[in-house]
Parts: structure tokens; sequence; C-alpha cells
């Protein structure tokens, strides 16, 4: 085996140079000749049927080249894709442009192509449309009331699909409990906020027939898939690049009506055509994520014994689905054990219609809300039978030689290791003089807490037969004439630097340096095949498909190098990029020299194919379940409502880790948005489905002071379901930090006989909480 | 994102400008630093005609102490404020008050005039300016005048400024010396403007109050002087259930203003909450 | 063809003319008529930073300034940072320290750093995460920022 040269060490990023000069190119950063600008003209009211669209003042702009709205486009284009399997799902058309009838504010109603962005925007005050407004809906339970008003008037109910999961007899977990805990939780909708909006260029070649999309995307290949079937064009004669993009966090990890608006607008105009996603069409008709309402109820033993947990939920689905709305509430079902052995589990989502955007993944998918229930039950368990939470959370820990461990969801967990991430940030932390320090200062009436989340997630999306639509990932890693190495990989970063990580897992394998290793992404004219990055599923399922073609290729470079020595394979030594005879260290070739020899042709193995090269696609056999240890002290102010975060140490065990640095960059950026979930963000509908926190002027966002300073270490316990032992850690911080959050502040506020609050943790709602004072 | 179109006019002096100002009528505005303005534009909330662009007029620049005041010409910064040695040295409040506005690449454009002029109800300047007892001078082409701050705020955008009057600057009485004062702001998270924004301004003999000025912003649709609480405090010892009465007066007989940020009554809270939290924090200071 | 007024501006050193309408937005002039496409455009309330560049030495959101309102100005943009000798410390600091994931955010904050540093040279952390707080990251969780300005600051003070 070749030493391990870069592997699990911090090599600085690839990607950054360009980046810190401004010199990437995102979407909006393409320079094309002749590029027509659109702005598009969206829904002000929550529901309304449109009478009529008067144009003609908008058409008659100069500049202006086009003006569309739905019946213009007639069905001619299909209806927005939504991927998701579900055998009660109602799947309402989801057109490019509202046909008749808008239902949510922000809804697309027509579109203005210029020849500038300024005349753009003019033309759209110039369009005038007749509303007539129509009852709406934007609360979730309202809209599951009989008597609702409808957001599809095609359906009786504004239920949009039931599911169900877990195994057990919750009444005998209950006949035998001492104890029943339950409890309501409100997870509410939040703006991903990528830092860069969305963003599509779109260009048609007529005398090639070719249609080339640029998009701010997560997912270029099942983009261009997905574009050939709602346009009805074939998909080999698609190209669709993802360039440099500004973040994702699950937004972009969705196909649009954009896109497919502005694909069909260059066709018909047989030109190039862009739309930039401006802030407030974002916070709008970009997906918003959470969106839960749910129960959870536990039954429990005197002795801290959980028997059984069920967790019915409701899922805000929004007005229409997106790619993949209904498929949120199952990655919630599927966690909800977190890391406890519970022998009883039962998990329902009802999905509901409401007059607003739909709701979709956004960093955690489904997983912040399981995570969120479990960990805040286990301290609202732990406080009725006046236990310490971490006693109760050893308890009912599963143990290391449970693994793989079968889980009353229906999952098995990889690997794990709980106790140890929890007993090294309880050591970090300093916990038992934290409770003596808590118990002091409440005497002085200051409200120190201290709150665990014990979490577990599941990531690396992971096998295909769980996915809607494949969960394999490709990888390709060339070596060309000159002895550099091309790697081509399906996964689709924005951000997550794996550029540099894969090219550290071909360097190490082909022992060849760094610089002499490109990896390239998100074209699908170069990249073969692939699904995108999404699900923690980078490094675990793309990173693994890279890592095994590397292997491919090293094979066969080795048996060529034995052609080439003229001895055996089993005689060859691979060291440093060179293959050398053993015992006879100056007969050797360098791996270069192979690759070139590969090219030349003259001296391979009888019956091997030129080239070196090689294409694997991964399939995994089970997702991988990375956990950890957030550990939060907070002091309340209980006159100001404020929060003041103290300490916070993070232990996360993300398996083996291939740059530290970068997955630190991941956990402390997943913290930052769960610490967002927690104390500042949430999106907010007025009762008739107006949009109140429309912009970033009411909509908060973490800043640099807003993020306390944060402790970190890392456990690192291999994954079993790949050969490298990775695991993921794109969500770790944003799962892992948030119940902690909340935790800490219900305990601080534990004197005023707080038992449960709902995020955000707002300085109002602690002011009034604790108006009746202490108990 | 995209200002509707207007014409440009960047007048060389004071009088041009006013001139300007009263030809272009209700649809001519005045830009200082652009910044309420201009995103007011790009969402086409304002759709000016004209825009007259104050930039030219240096002699508005200026910071000058003379003769017990301090007087800050209406183009003068928040960040000029803020690091200006006159400023720090006779009246600290403006330079902590400056400070507490947005972020640093606002205050290097956010005049102070602009604020005062655009009577945003949740504005830092205007607590502060009422609890100094300041005065803004207001010149059109039929001759200038003087008002005082706490006439000035008339309403939610609403100043006493004329749409044809210009605002030449803010003049801020020196406090005397061993008058303490500071500013306590309640951010909305997401804007960073004030959900409530306290100016104290206090002066003490011993444990006496001799005089007190409370400015209140962000809590009521219009900035205003605390002065019922301020009334309860001069001339009283300043102990801690005298403070606490007067913290209680702030908010009374205010219609407080609620959003999703905090209602009015948490607002009303905040108010006296701060304001006690306000004097204490002076007396300490 | 909407009226327009000729201005005149330094970018990053070098003179520039052009006529343009009042209402351009800085952003947009050094954007789509200069080619400057290293400051981004984030949002549209004048809150995220991303657009921040310098005009005659003060760090501006160049999204909340007309084109118009810098004329006879000198501008500088995240172009303008490296030099034919490599790196600007800041950005070789955001480099180290990994303070940028997605890259969109961080033109505008090592702007808004530049600024930090220049009044600032040697910032606490509560000072460094105070002087950014007219810039939104939402990948980093700013430690890694506060780490790459704090090591920017070393550097710059060794360097004069
Ligand atoms: C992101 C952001 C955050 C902000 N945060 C805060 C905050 O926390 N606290 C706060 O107080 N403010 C805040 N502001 C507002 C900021 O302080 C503005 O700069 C200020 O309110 C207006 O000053 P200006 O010079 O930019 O005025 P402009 O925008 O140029 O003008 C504002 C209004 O006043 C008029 N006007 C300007 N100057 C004059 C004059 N001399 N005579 C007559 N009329 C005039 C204009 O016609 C216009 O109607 C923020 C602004 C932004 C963009
Ligand atoms: S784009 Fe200028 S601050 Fe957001
Ligand atoms: S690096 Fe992505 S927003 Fe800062």
């Amino acid at each position: 085996m070749p030493v391990s040269k870069l592997v699990g060490t911090k090599v600085k990023r690839r990607e950054d140079p360009r980046l810190v000069q401004g010199l990437s190119h995102y979407v909006d950063d393409l320079r094309m000749a002749d590029v027509l600008q659109v702005a598009i003209l969206r829904s002000p009211h929550a529901h309304a049927r449109i009478n009529g669209i008067d144009k003609g003042a908008a058409q008659a702009l100069p500049g202006v080249v086009s003006v569309v709205n739905g019946a213009d486009i007639g069905d001619s284009v299909g209806s927005v894709p939504c991927a998701a399997a579900n055998p009660t799902l109602r799947t309402p058309p989801h057109p490019v442009l509202a046909q008749g009838e808008v239902r949510y504010v922000g809804e697309p109603v027509a579109a203005v192509v210029a020849e500038d962005s300024y005349t753009a925007r003019d033309a759209l005050d110039l369009i005038e449309v007749d509303y007539e407004p129509l009852p709406a809906v934007s609360d979730l339970e309202k809209a599951l009331q009989p008597g609702s008003p409808l957001v599809h008037s095609q359906w009786d109910s504004n239920q949009a699909f039931t599911f169900e999961c877990g195994t057990g007899d919750m009444d005998k977990a209950r006949a035998e409990a001492d104890v029943i805990v339950k409890q309501k939780f409100i997870h509410q909708r939040l703006a991903p906020i990528p830092v860069e909006t969305r963003g599509v260029v779109a260009r048609y070649f007529p005398g090639e027939g070719e249609l080339t999309v640029w998009s701010s995307t997560q997912i270029p290949h099942l983009l261009r898939a997905m574009l050939a079937l709602v346009l009805g064009f074939p998909e080999h004669r698609i190209r669709v690049i993802a360039p440099e993009v500004g973040g994702g966090f699950g937004c972009k990890l969705n196909v649009y009506r954009e896109e497919a608006l502005l694909a069909h607008l260059a066709m018909k105009l047989k030109a190039t055509v862009k739309w930039i996603e401006g802030r407030r069409e974002n916070m709008q008709a970009t997906i918003h994520g959470r969106g839960q309402v749910g129960t959870v109820e536990a039954a429990v033993k005197k002795d801290g014994t959980i028997l059984g947990v069920t967790y019915d939920s409701l899922l805000d689905t929004g007005a229409y689905h997106q790619l993949l709305t209904p498929g949120m509430p199952p990655l919630t079902g599927l966690m909800i054990s977190g890391s406890y052995k519970i022998p009883t589990l039962k998990f329902t989502s009802t999905g509901g219609f409401t007059n607003k955007v739909a709701t979709d993944a956004y960093r955690g998918a489904g997983r912040p809300e399981a995570t969120l229930v479990i960990e805040r039950t286990m301290d609202l368990i732990a406080r009725e039978l006046d236990m310490d939470p971490v006693e109760l959370r050893r308890k009912n820990f599963a143990q290391p030689a449970d693994f793989p461990l079968p889980v009353a969801t229906g999952l098995a967990y990889d690997s794990g290791n709980y106790q140890a991430a929890l007993d090294k940030a309880l050591e970090m932390v300093g916990y038992d003089d934290l409770r003596a320090e808590q118990k002091r200062l409440r005497e002085e009436g200051r409200y120190l807490g201290i709150g665990f989340s014990t979490y577990v997630e599941i990531c690396a999306m992971g096998p295909s037969a769980a996915l809607p639509a494949g969960g394999w990932e490709s990888g390709t890693v060339r070596m060309d004439f000159t002895g550099k190495a091309t790697v081509l990989t399906g996964v689709s970063p924005h951000g997550q630097g794996e550029e540099t990580t894969f090219a550290q897992i071909v360097s190490d394998d082909l022992g060849i340096p760094i610089e002499d290793v490109a990896v390239l992404h998100g074209d699908t004219a170069v990249v073969p095949n692939g699904i995108g990055t999404f699900g923690s599923r980078g490094i675990s399922v793309g990173g693994t498909a890279v890592y095994m073609a590397t292997q491919q290729v090293r094979e066969k470079a080795e048996a060529i190098a034995a052609n080439v020595l003229e001895c055996s394979a089993e005689d060859l030594e691979f060291e440093d990029g060179k293959f050398s005879v053993k015992g006879v260290p100056d007969k050797g070739i360098t791996i270069q020299e192979v690759a070139l020899q590969a090219h030349v042709a003259t001296k391979l193995p009888a019956g091997m194919e030129p080239g070196l090269q090689a294409t694997s696609v991964f399939e995994p056999s089970n997702f991988t379940f990375p956990f950890g240890t957030h550990i939060c002290v907070v002091e309340v102010d209980t006159h100001s409502g404020e929060i003041e975060i103290k300490k916070y140490v993070a232990v996360d065990d993300c398996g083996k880790v291939i740059n530290p640095m970068i997955v630190d960059g991941q956990v402390q950026g997943g913290i930052a948005q769960g610490l967002g979930q927690a104390l500042l963000e949430e999106v907010v509908y007025d009762e008739d489905g107006q949009l109140v926190t429309g912009s970033l002027m009411d909509y908060a966002v973490a800043r640099a002071e807003d993020l306390p300073p944060l402790e970190f270490a890392r456990t690192e316990t291999p994954s079993p379901v790949n050969p490298m032992g990775v695991k993921g850690v794109g969500e770790a911080g944003t799962i892992g930090s948030t119940p902690s959050i909340v935790n800490a502040v219900v305990d601080a506020l534990a004197p005023f006989g707080v038992t449960h609050i709902d995020m955000p943790l707002k300085p109002e709602k602690i002011w009034r909480l604790c108006q009746g004072g202490t108990k | 994102m995209i200002p509707a179109a207007f014409d440009y006019i960047v007048p060389d002096s004071l009088e041009a400008a006013a001139a300007s100002l009263a030809d272009g009528g209700e649809n001519a505005k005045v830009m200082a630093g652009g910044h309420s303005l201009l995103p007011m534009m790009k969402l086409r909330l304002a759709q000016p005609s004209v825009v007259i662009d104050l930039k030219r007029l240096d002699s508005l620049r200026q910071i000058q102490a003379d003769g017990g005041a301090l007087r800050i010409g209406a183009l003068v910064t928040h960040h000029q404020v803020e690091t200006s040695s006159e400023v720090n040295e006779n009246c600290p409040l403006l330079a902590l008050t400056a400070g507490s506005i947005g972020d640093p690449q606002v205050r290097n454009r956010g005049t102070i005039g602009g604020s005062v002029v655009h009577g945003d109800p949740a504005a830092d300047w205007p607590a502060a300016l009422l609890a100094l007892g300041a005065e803004v001078t207001l010149t059109s082409s039929g001759g200038s005048r003087s008002v005082a701050a706490g006439d000035f705020f008339l309403g939610p955008l609403t100043t006493a400024a004329e749409p044809n009057e210009i605002l030449t600057g803010v003049s801020v009485p020196v406090p005397a010396a061993g008058t303490r004062a500071t500013y306590r702001k309640v951010k909305q998270k997401a804007s960073g403007f004030a959900i409530v924004g306290i100016a104290v301004c206090l002066r003490t003999d011993g444990d006496t109050c001799t005089d007190v000025g409370i400015g209140v912003t962000g809590l009521a649709g219009t900035p205003f002087r605390a002065t019922a609480a301020e009334d309860q405090l001069r001339g009283k010892a300043l102990t801690a259930d005298a403070v606490a009465a007067a913290a209680a007066q702030v908010a009374e007989g205010v219609d407080a203003l609620g959003d999703i940020h905090a209602s009015g009554e948490f607002r009303s809270h905040l108010a006296r909450l701060n304001t006690a939290r306000a004097i204490q924090d002076a007396l300490d200071g | 063809m909407a009226n327009t007024t000729k201005i005149e501006v330094r970018v990053n050193g070098v003179g520039r003319t052009a006529e343009v309408q009042p209402r351009l937005l800085l952003v947009h002039y050094l954007r789509d008529v200069l080619g400057l496409t290293g400051t981004h455009i984030g949002c549209e309330t004048s809150l995220c930073g991303a657009c921040t560049v310098m005009v005659d030495g003060a760090a501006v959101k160049s999204c909340t300034l007309l084109a118009v309102q810098v004329d006879g100005c000198e501008v500088q943009t995240i172009e303008s940072l490296a030099t034919d000798d490599g790196l600007h410390p800041i950005q070789e600091a955001f480099w180290d320290c990994h303070g940028l994931q997605c890259g969109f955010c961080t033109p505008g904050m090592i702007m808004a750093t530049r600024q930090l540093l220049q009044e600032n040279p040697s910032p606490s952390e509560e000072e460094i995460r105070h002087g950014l707080e007219g810039n939104i990251c939402r990948c980093t969780g700013y430690k890694h920022i506060v780490d790459a300005v704090q090591q920017a600051a070393e550097q710059m003070k060794a360097g004069t």
C-alpha cells in the first residue's frame, strides 16, 4: 500500500484562488453575446382567478422582445415534476406560468423578454392583470379542517398525501408504561437563502438543434432528464451546465418553473435568454424548508426505559409539489428513533396544501425535525422523571456492539459509538461544574441552561431503492498522455470543496502530485452521468465512485507496468507513483510513463484496450449514520428575553475524515444555520397568505456577531458501507445543533415551569413565558 | 432591484439646489447618501422624476463646535460623526448613536441630514437628538428656519420639513461638563434598525438629578421625548425606585407599534426596561 | 433611449468614461458595463454586503449607489487586490483559513475586511465580528472568516 499523504490532512482548497479574486463564473457572470433578459411578473395574491391579462403596453415598450403568459404557453411545456413516489399522492398540475389561477404569492404569471434587464423590469409595471381574489388558506392545520378554502378545487380537501412507517404495538407500550409524555411541536418554515439566488441562462442552437441550459443547480444531470420530459425535447440534445454555484442548501436540488420556462423561451425565440432571481423572488418562489407540525407521545418506564414513541405530523406542502416535497416526511419518520433503542415506533404524516410556496429539502431535509422531536422528548422525559438528561440518554443509547443496529423504523444504522462522543463533549464542557454553577446562579436570579443533542443522522443518500431517482454516483478517472489525471464526477459541488477532497484521494492512490489532478463537474457534456450533490452524499457516494475508479486505473497501470518491465504484477510494488520490481528497486516505471505507454499502446498486454481510464458507478448498500453530541450553554435574560450562548461544544463523528479543515467548515456552517432556526429564522405568512418576511429586512439570518465562539472535537467511527469508511458531514451541524440550543433555553427556564418552547426562540416569547414568575 | 428612470441634477450651490427643488415640485427628491432613498427607489416604492444630488455642497459636510453648540452639516455621514474628535469630546452620545446605525458600509454613506428628514420611526438619530434638545435648520428658496427636534418628527416618514426645503444641518447644545449620556438599542435582527432605542442624557448633583433628557425611537410611529418620565426624575434622588417609577412612564399613553418582530406590548416593555437600564448605565458609566 | 449622464471614474486605477442612465446602479455599471463580475449581488435591500466595493477608500454597498454618484471618484473592486506578485494578504488568509465555501459572499467579505483592517489594524475577535455586520455568509458560520481576518491582520502588520 502506498503511504497515505494527503487524505486525512488539511489541504488548502484548490477552488479558492479563483474565488477570493472574484474570477470565478456564477451564472450571472457568464458573458455571452446577444443575451436577452427575462423578468417575471408574479402574483401579488395568495389565491386568485386571472380573468384577463393586458400585455399591450408592455409589448409596445421599445426594447421589449416578447411578453408571454400561461395561455401563450398552453400545453407546449409540461408540468414541473415531482419525483417523490407515494400511492396516496395528489399531484396538481404545475405549469411554468399560471394557467387561469394563482395559488401563492410569487407564482409566475407572465414573463417579459427584453434587450436589457432595466427595460424588462420597466415592462413588468406595464402588464395589467385582472385578478379576482379567491379565498386563501395559509395555516396548515386550518387547511386540513373541513370547510377550509380549497387550494385545488378538483379535490374535496387539501389533503396532499398520507404516509406512515414504524413497527411495534404502541397500545402495549402505553399499557406497560409508568409515564406518558406528550408534546406538540411546530417546525417553522425556513428560507434556505443561499447568498447567490437562482439564475438560468438558456441558449438554443437552431442549426445543431441543441439546447444548453446554465443553471445554478445542485443536480445538472437530473435537471437535464427532467427538462427533456417537461419540454418533450430529446435528452441527448440537451446540455445542462451548473457553473460556479453560490450555495444551495437543498433549494437548488430541484427543478423549477423558471428553468423550463427559460429553456422554452430560448427555443421559441431561437435566442439566448437569461433570468437572475431577485432576493424577493427568492423569498417568494424558491422552496422553503421544514413546515411541519406534529405531536409526539412517548411511553416510558420509571427507570427511564423508553418503550415506544409515536409522532403524528402534518406537512405544509404549499400549493404545488416541487421535486421532493412529499419526500420530506419519510426522512423524519425514518430517523425518529434517534440514537436510542426504542422497540416501538410509529410515525404518521399528512400533507396539506396551503396557498404558499412549496416546501422541500432544506439542509437536513426532514431529519432536523426528527432530531428536534426525539432530543426534546428526551429532555421532557428526563424532566418528568426528575432524571439527569445525560443519564437518560446513556440508559437508552444503542451500544457499539449493537451495530449494525436494526431500528424499528426499518433502517439499519451502520456504525456508531454514541457514548464516546457524549463523554468527550461532557469533558470539554465541564458538565459537573456547570450544574453546580447553574444552581448557584439561580439563587442570584440568573438563569443558566444546559442543553444536549446526542443526534444521529442519515447520510450518503443513498441506496437507489430508497430514493426517487437513483442513489448511485459516477466517477471517472483518466490519465492522459502526459500523466496528468482528470476526474469526472457526477456530484455537483457548490461550496463543499470536492475539487480538493477528490483530488486528495486520487493523488494519494495514483502517487501523483495533487496539482496534476483536475476534478471536473457540473456539465452533462463533460461528465457522462451523475445524480448530484445533496443528502451529504458527496464524499461518501461520489467520493467512493472516484476512489473505486482510481483503484481500477491503478490495476490497469500495474498490468501495463508488469508488461513493460517484463515481470508479473505480483512482483511489483507501488510507492510514490512508481511501480518497481520487489527487491530490485532500480527496475521500475513511473505511473506517468505507464500513462504514456497506455496511449502509445505498443507495449500493452495482449488484448488490453489502450488508454488509462476507468469509470465506476457506486451503488451504496446502505445509508451512513453520522452522529455526535452538541452541548449548548445559555444564559437567559428573563427581563429582555435575550439569550446569550455562553459556550458551545460540538463533538461530531462523520467516520473517516479526508480533509479536517473542510469537515470543520461544514460543521461550523451547519451550526450557523441550526442556530438560525433555533433563534432567528422564520418565514411568516399572514392569515391571507401574504408573505410578511418577503426580504432580508424581515427575515433574519445569522451574522458574525450572532455566532458564539464554538469548540470542536471529533470521534472517528468508520462506516462499513464504503471502502474509505466515510460518512458525510454536510448536514450534521444543522441537524445536531438546533435541539441543543432549544433544550438549553428550556432548561434555563425550568424554574418558571417552562417545559417547551417552539422555535424561533425570539425575545418576546421568552419574556412572555417568564411573566408568571418562578414556580 | 432596478429603479424607475429619472432626471439627475447635481447643483453646485445650496441656492441652486433649493431652486431645482422648487422647480421640480412634488416629484423632485434631493439625495444625500441615498441609503434610504435608493432602497425605496429600487423597490419602486419611490419613483421621483427628478433626483437632486447634494454631493457637491461641501459646506454641508462640516462639523463645528462653537458657542456652546455642535453644528453638524446635513451631509456629514454617520461614520464621520462616529469618528469625529469634536463630537467625541463634546458630545459622545452622538458618536455612540452614529456607531449603532446599520453597518460600516451604511455608515460610510448615510448622512445625518438624510436620516433626520427621512423620518423613519425606527431610525436611531431621533432618540439622541430629542434627548439633547437639538435643532435642525432648513433652507428653501423662500429662506431659512430652525425647528426644534421635538417639533420636527411628525409621524412615520413624515417630518416638519416641507417638500421644497433642504435640511442644512443639525445643531446640538453641547451638554454641560459632567453630563452623562448613553444610548441603548434593541436591534431588529434582520434589518438592524431599532425595535426600541432609548437615549438618556443626565446631569446630577450628588445623587440628585438636576436635568435629564430621554429620547425614544422605535416604540411609536413618531420618535418622541419622554417628558413624563423626565419630570419624574428632575430634582429627585436617583434611587432604584425613582428610576423604576420614571421608566414606568416612558410608554404611558403611547400608541406602540407592533409587528412580527415585537408586539406593541413587548415594545412598550422594552422601552421601560431599557430606559431604566440606560439611566443605570449612564450613572455607572 | 432614456437620458444619460456622462461619468468619469477611476476603477482599479484605470480611468473610465461612460454615458449612463442616471438610474444605473454602481454594481451594474461595474459588472455589466466594465465586466468586473467579481462584485456580486445577493439581495435587494442593501443587507448582504456581497456587492461591497471601495469608493475613495471607504467600503460601500455598490447596490445602493448610483453610478452617477461616484462620478469623479476612485473605485476599487475585488479584482484590484491581487498583483503580479500574488494574492493580497487578506485573500491569502481567506484561502489559508478556509474562510469561504461557495465563495459568493467572499469578494464583499474581503472588501469589508479591508476597510476593517484599515481602521483597526489589530482587531479583537469581537471587533471583527462587529466590523463584518454588514456582510452575510450563509456557508461558513463565520469562525473561519474571523480566523482569516486575524491572520491577515498579523500579516499586514508584519508587512508594513
Ligand atoms: C442596510 C441599511 C441599514 C440601515 N440601518 C439603519 C439603522 O440601523 N438605523 C438608522 O437610523 N438608519 C439605518 N439606515 C438608514 C441610513 O441611516 C440612511 O443613510 C439614512 O436614513 C438616510 O440618509 P441618507 O443620507 O442616505 O439619505 P437619502 O437616502 O439620500 O435621503 C433620505 C430622504 O431624505 C431626503 N433628504 C436627504 N437629505 C436631505 C436634506 N439635506 N434635506 C432635505 N431632504 C433630504 C431625501 O429626499 C429622501 O427622501 C440603514 C440603511 C441601510 C441601507
Ligand atoms: S447586494 Fe448589495 S447589500 Fe446585498
Ligand atoms: S462562502 Fe458561501 S456565502 Fe459565504
